[in-house]
């Protein structure tokens, strides 16, 4: 009972604070971009890519992509050892 | 694990599933031209697996594509990922360079500021990076799915 | 008012995530709470980078040259993958505890050893 009323509480405190910020922030103009105006004025030349978006993600900012493989691939990872089958002899602690 | 569904929609999958594998290469292969790349078309490919094994049972999709398929998919493509940024490194660049961008050879041809038409010869390694991460999506994410499905199959034969 | 639109839809949809994670009793359920809020911050990183009257920053038979800002949608890919992988795992930890309790009730899985 004491945990509703400390839910509803948490819930109406954030969705004032959410919906204020949602009110406040102008759309559409973003206040500094330098870093993406290089990144349309010489993604052409220096990648040689027509996608300015593909360029940043596989040429410019290449470890992240990197990491995102290795995330991936740590997924699979996990999902195969948790549906291992169970050999004849094994014993498991909740049997 | 359920039977295969009715024969409309075999027969269904069986001709969706070529369109989709040829639409997903598309969209990895012009990765630098057009929107997509590697992790896009590699998730519409892996949509083409998952409509097979929804079709048909699971003992007949184990039938003609093997588990051991997709593991040596997705170590393929990190691998060649991996390979392509340290091939920079004996040619005197960095990691993760750029090397084959200007040069007249394969995928070498310069491109100037300005809007074109696009020409699929251009970008450097960024195609074979787009080629390499397709991969190892479509086989990461189909052997999630036959994870999960055979774990629903060896849970309903009585554990 | 109008204007901020999407930033609107973006508060709504956390907001309904939230209320799906804290009030609801079932696993499945808080897992569908957990994957709206993704969703959610996904959809505010792309409208913060946009410029009125922009198109897409793609050259290939573009009609002009004003473009939104590139380096955001770079970031929300890299987000959704790592939401996919996450979602992967919780959904299997659900099927193992299922197979061990019997029901996915949060109330009753709170054993913490054995």
């Amino acid at each position: 009972m004491m945990r509703t009323k400390v839910a509803w509480f948490t819930l109406v405190v954030l969705a004032g604070s959410l919906l204020f910020a949602a009110l406040s922030i102008p759309f559409g103009d973003p206040a500094i971009s330098d870093m993406d105006d290089y990144f349309i004025a010489h993604g052409q030349e220096q990648t040689g890519a027509n996608n300015i978006v593909t360029s940043i993600v596989f040429d410019f900012r290449a470890f992240d992509t990197l990491g995102e493989a290795c995330v991936l691939f740590t997924a699979v990872f996990g999902v195969s050892v948790l549906f291992r089958l169970r050999k004849k002899g094994e014993d498991y602690e909740y049997e | 694990m359920s039977n295969s569904l009715s024969k409309i929609i075999r027969t269904t999958a069986d001709v969706m599933f070529l369109f989709i594998t040829v639409f997903g290469f598309y969209i990895v292969l012009h990765g630098h031209l057009t929107p997509g790349g590697g992790f896009q078309g590699g998730a519409v490919i892996a949509t083409g697996f998952i409509l097979l094994i929804v079709a048909y049972k699971l003992d007949d999709f184990l039938g003609w594509f093997q588990k051991r398929t997709f593991q040596n998919c997705e170590m393929s493509g990190l691998v060649l990922f991996i390979g392509t940024a340290l091939a920079a490194i004996p040619l005197g660049y960095l990691f993760f360079m750029n090397f084959l961008n200007g040069t007249g050879g394969l995928f070498g041809q310069t491109v100037n500021f300005g809007i074109n038409p696009g020409f699929l010869n251009t970008a450097g390694t960024i195609p074979i990076m787009n080629v390499a991460v397709g991969i190892e999506v479509l086989g990461g994410l189909s052997i999630i799915i036959l994870y999960m499905t055979s774990g629903i199959r060896s849970h309903e034969e009585g554990e | 008012m109008i204007d901020n639109l999407p930033f609107l839809v973006v508060a709504i949809t956390i907001l309904l995530g939230l209320y799906t994670l804290l009030l609801k009793k079932d696993l499945i359920k808080i897992i569908m709470g957990i994957s709206l809020i993704e969703s959610g911050v996904n959809l505010f990183l792309i409208a913060l980078g946009y410029r009125w009257d922009s198109i897409a920053p793609i050259f290939t038979g573009a009609p002009s040259l004003a473009m939104v800002m590139p380096t955001v949608q770079a970031l929300t890919l890299t987000s959704i993958v790592i939401g996919v992988a996450t979602l992967a795992l919780l959904l299997s930890m659900v099927m193992i505890i299922y197979r061990y309790y019997r029901t996915t009730d949060v109330r009753e899985v709170s054993k913490l050893q054995g």
